[in-house]
């Protein structure tokens, strides 16, 4: 009966990186609403509704002027409440003429906004994503904008890294992650799947991140925050010191970050960063893990791109066919079920009245 | 506004007299959405043969599903007043789905809202989600009687010492200029009333110099100066003479003589429907939010789909050609 989407809306979506959004106008789909950014004087951002109230052309090809866009067709100018305080050829402005203002704020190096009720846009609810802050951890991530597949797909993948052993082969693969146990726990927005592989020869990746031989154990600790923001963290250290009981320090230690935001039924934005808490001054470092990770289709997360495509792209053209679930699943159905009941609150607090508001 | 419109059935579950002329109707959608504050719903109408809609404000947060309006019994207007006063408990609504032209901005430092009479309906839910939020707020709440302030015992249950209430009769109209002064740098005013108060508040907002987009305001389109009165239209370019009865509209009545009007909002926003005047034998009652005080003044055309002659005839022009 419903046409809701498979995305929340009360909820905080990461729109752009900090450094995106400058005093020029910037186009975004988010959850299937059309958003124009722009950075005001003051260095607040600000977020409205990229269509103009009078013929519906997209405000972002217009301009920027002070804090205020003038729409590119009749010159109808919209400040950053949303309101429209200039209309061509009357003395007056209409009073219904506005255009939607997202809450947005900035936080952990990224834009975030709120494509639902604005009332409910508290900005102590902006997922924790402090390892992309550049502070303790650091890292240079990026973004696939329009990636083409329906969000729950790269929380699919990042939930579960038996795919590194087939996807990321020669890299971070290795066949210890198909043996080793894992434990799924989860609260009521946070899901976290544990795996230790202990005494394993290390990956690739990590061999020369660790630089020292012998066996490791290795962990990856996959931390989703519901709707879509996940934190995994990883690392090795010689086996037996143990790390798995708190003790890191013979070790190397990463932090895989993905903030995904919706924005169509099948398509997302995936906004990654590989962060690390060790020789954070190697700029050369960050910039070989960069490109390990994205690099012209031959980096990890290239590889996990054509994967999520040609998956979004059969499951376009076998609608009727079900998704089977492994054992290996389970952190990702956690997840699904916690965004799942999130479009169950908001279908029930927008027909249902609220007892907030009473 | 060229909004698409998706009606749905719903009950009329209870009425309530609130004061002698303001009746409150509790209606029961078939599918709630929760209202945003200042939202209103479409009713269809009949006015005697004829389907028409008329739009009404929600009162409050509607926290138990029932979409609340209140409809005051307007004698001698177009008619949807008394259709709403003729329905009874049970009674089926063609409703729409709330939608909302007289959006709250939230966040701001400081927030005035001014209702005159029945335009405390969307004044109610934008003061309780203001309160809610522990924002800070003050209503002033206008009417000419102390018998007429129909929800200003609820309100002021909420929100105290923060409602004033103005009975003009005695006390005159509202100091815009002393209360815009009161009001915190960024602050906002929402105004909903009757013409006359709004033009009173615009002045005083301008003549502050404060942001003209800090201004909200909705207004309803059958409130003038004047009360409504027939008049004549004469339009020597189609060699017509039109009467505009007391309960319709100039634009209605020139639409069922025959004249080809263009027209969108048809509350006296969007001034499609203005035409020129071309003489006045009476005073043109502008109505509408399109036209500037000066305009307004010059008397060189009128918005067709609110604004009226008090006593008298009016000569206009249209955009019909020869050819």
């Amino acid at each position: 009966m419903s046409d809701q989407k498979p995305f929340p809306l009360n909820a905080w979506y990461a729109a752009a990186w900090s450094h995106e959004v400058a005093r020029a106008l910037t186009a975004r789909t988010i959850c299937n609403k059309d958003v124009v950014l722009y950075r005001r004087a003051d260095g607040r951002v600000a977020a409205l509704e990229d269509a103009c109230w009078h013929r519906l052309l997209p405000l972002s090809m217009g301009r920027l002027q002070d804090d205020e866009v003038v729409c590119g067709y009749h010159g109808l100018v919209f400040n950053a409440a949303g309101r429209c305080t200039f209309m061509p050829a009357q003395k007056t402005i209409n009073p219904s003429a506005c255009v939607h203002a997202y809450p947005a704020v900035e936080r952990h190096r990224l834009v975030w906004i709120w494509p639902g009720d604005s009332a409910l846009a508290d900005p102590a609810l902006v997922p924790d994503f402090h390892w992309n802050d550049g502070t303790e951890w650091v890292g240079e991530g990026g973004t696939f904008y329009g990636l083409k597949c329906d969000y729950r797909l790269v929380i699919d993948n990042l939930m579960d890294l038996t795919h590194e052993t087939y996807v990321h082969a020669g890299s971070i693969g290795h066949d210890a992650i198909l043996e080793s146990p894992f434990d799924v726990t989860h609260t009521d927005r946070t899901a976290t799947v544990t795996r230790w592989m202990i005494g394993i020869e290390p990956p690739p990746f990590w061999a020369k991140l660790l630089g020292r031989p012998g066996p490791v154990d290795r962990w990856q600790i996959i931390y989703f925050q519901a709707p879509s923001v996940i934190v995994g963290d990883v690392g090795v250290t010689l086996t037996g010191t143990g790390a798995r009981e708190g003790d890191r320090s013979q070790g190397v230690n990463g932090a895989f970050l993905a903030a995904i935001t919706p924005a169509t039924e099948t398509s997302c934005h995936y906004h990654w960063n590989f962060v690390r808490n060790f020789r954070r001054d190697d700029a050369e470092l960050t910039r070989a893990i960069q490109t390990g990770h994205v690099n012209d289709g031959k980096g990890v997360y290239d590889q996990d791109h054509v994967v999520l495509e040609a998956q979004q792209k059969a499951i376009d053209r076998n609608p009727r066919m079900p998704f089977y679930n492994l054992n290996i699943d389970a952190g990702a159905l956690w997840a699904r079920r916690m965004i799942d009941r999130m479009l169950a609150a908001e279908q029930t607090q927008m027909h249902r009245p609220s007892e907030a508001a009473e | 506004m060229s909004e698409k419109t998706e009606w749905q059935s719903a009950r009329l579950r209870a009425v309530q007299n609130l004061t002698a002329d303001i009746r409150l109707f509790e209606i029961e959608p078939e599918r709630f959405v929760a209202p945003a504050p200042g939202s209103h719903i479409d009713v269809a109408v009949r006015i005697g043969e004829r389907p028409d809609t008329r739009s009404y404000s929600l009162v409050g947060p509607c926290t138990d599903g029932i979409y609340r309006i209140a409809v005051k019994l307007l004698a001698h207007t177009r008619g949807g007043s008394a259709y709403m006063w003729s329905l009874a408990p049970g009674a089926r609504l063609g409703i729409s789905a709330p939608k909302n032209h007289f959006d709250l901005g939230l966040g701001r430092p400081d927030y005035l809202l001014v209702a005159g009479g029945i335009g405390i309906t969307p004044i109610c839910g934008m003061a309780l989600a203001l309160h809610h939020a522990g924002a800070r707020v003050r209503v002033l709440y206008a009417a000419r009687r102390a018998s007429d302030l129909a929800f200003a015992d609820d309100l002021a249950g909420v929100l105290g010492e923060r409602l004033t209430r103005v009975v003009s009769e005695t006390a005159g109209r509202i100091n815009f200029q002393k209360e815009i002064a009161t009001l915190a740098p960024g602050g906002e005013l929402y105004v909903c009333g009757p013409i006359g108060m709004l033009e009173d508040a615009k002045r005083a907002w301008q003549a502050s110099g404060r942001p003209v987009d800090q201004l909200r305001f909705e207004t309803f389109a059958n409130s003038g100066r004047f009360a409504n009165e027939p008049f004549t239209v004469t339009i020597p370019r189609l060699g017509k003479v039109i009467e505009v009865p007391r309960n319709d509209t100039m634009l209605a009545a020139l639409e069922a003589a025959g004249v080809d009007m263009i027209s969108d909002c048809r509350r006296g926003e969007c001034g499609l429907c203005a035409l020129p005047i071309l003489e006045a034998d009476g005073i043109v009652d502008h109505r509408d939010v399109f036209f500037s005080e000066a305009e307004k003044a010059a008397n060189a055309k009128l918005c067709t789909c609110v604004s009226r002659v008090a006593g008298g005839s009016i000569t206009v022009d249209t955009a019909d050609r020869p050819g």
